[in-house]
């Protein structure tokens, strides 16, 4: 599944954050970091902040820091803020055994995708970055 | 999503069962999941806890003379055409003392067992509703096993 820009945005953004709890990091850093403008970063941070998850300083310094608890909050508890992710309308009103049985595959997917990103916190995914890291230095390693 | 951690867990000693845990074990199970099921429990004892086996494993967690955890699995051989690998099949700590590193501690004592009968990976089945399990086993790095399961309502 695809996620949107924003809700990607989002989830690097927390990444980015959680990973350095005590530091401010600049909206820039990650904007440059992740290849994308700061005026749309502005946005998901605003919506980052206004769901309590970052907070913001002002000046020389400044940037945001991450607020939530990492341990429970999930990739769900952040793509939900972004994105309606939630099964479709009851297959059964619709009105084709063709679109039900579409429906019924389709809403299959969906609740795999759902349990999958509420079962990892951001915790869990700072665990999974650490190992990529490992890997990548790993590698770099065995080819030197 | 906010809430703080608790404090550490008190020290827990891993160790195999004994047919005098059950007691607590059915309790805790009973605890967790609501439905007491002593037959059950009595029946994996006779199945998994006789020491002296390879490949079985039914341990638990031991708090202050309590039983405050359990975790059971086996290696399986060529099930569903795999090369033998260790399956946990349950997994359970005392609601009072999630996030402690309890069931951390469970897992890796089956795990090291699991090494020892000289298998490499280890694998498990949840339900998709239980966030509790599943987020438990995401945060020790398991991954989607390459099945898809299957189910059918016989008629």
């Amino acid at each position: 599944m695809k996620l949107q820009k924003a809700t990607e945005l989002a989830l690097y953004s927390i990444l980015e954050f959680a990973a350095n709890p005590t530091a401010q990091v600049s909206a820039a850093e990650i904007a440059e970091k992740y290849g994308v403008s700061p005026h749309h970063l502005a946005k998901v941070l605003r919506d980052l902040g206004r769901a309590g998850l970052v907070e913001s300083t002002r000046g020389v310094g400044g940037g945001y820091r991450f607020t939530g608890n990492a341990k429970r909050l999930t990739l769900f508890d952040v793509i939900e803020l972004f994105e309606a992710l939630a099964p479709e309308a009851a297959s059964q009103h619709l009105p084709t055994p063709g679109e039900r049985a579409l429906a019924r595959v389709t809403s299959e997917i969906d609740e795999i995708a759902k349990a999958t990103f509420s079962s990892i916190t951001v915790d869990t995914m700072l665990k999974l970055i650490a190992r990529e890291e490992r890997a990548e230095r790993d590698l770099a390693v065995a080819r030197a | 999503m906010n809430a703080a951690d608790p404090t550490p867990a008190p020290q827990a000693a891993v160790r195999a069962v004994e047919a005098a845990d059950l007691d607590g074990i059915i309790a805790l199970d009973a605890a967790i999941t609501g439905i007491e099921k002593p037959d059950y429990w009595y029946e994996l004892l006779h199945r998994y806890g006789t020491r002296g086996r390879q490949q079985r494993f039914f341990l638990v967690a031991v708090a202050d003379g309590e039983v405050v955890g359990y975790v059971i699995g086996e290696v399986r051989d060529w099930e569903f055409g795999q090369p033998p690998c260790g399956w946990v099949f349950g997994i359970g700590v005392q609601p009072g003392t999630r996030l402690r590193g309890l069931g951390t501690q469970l897992l890796d004592a089956i795990c090291a067992g699991f090494r020892r009968a000289g298998v490499t990976k280890v694998r498990t089945l949840t339900s998709r509703e239980n966030n509790l399990i599943l987020s438990f086993f995401r945060s020790q790095g398991m991954m989607a096993a390459p099945f898809i399961p299957l189910e059918l309502d016989l008629q």
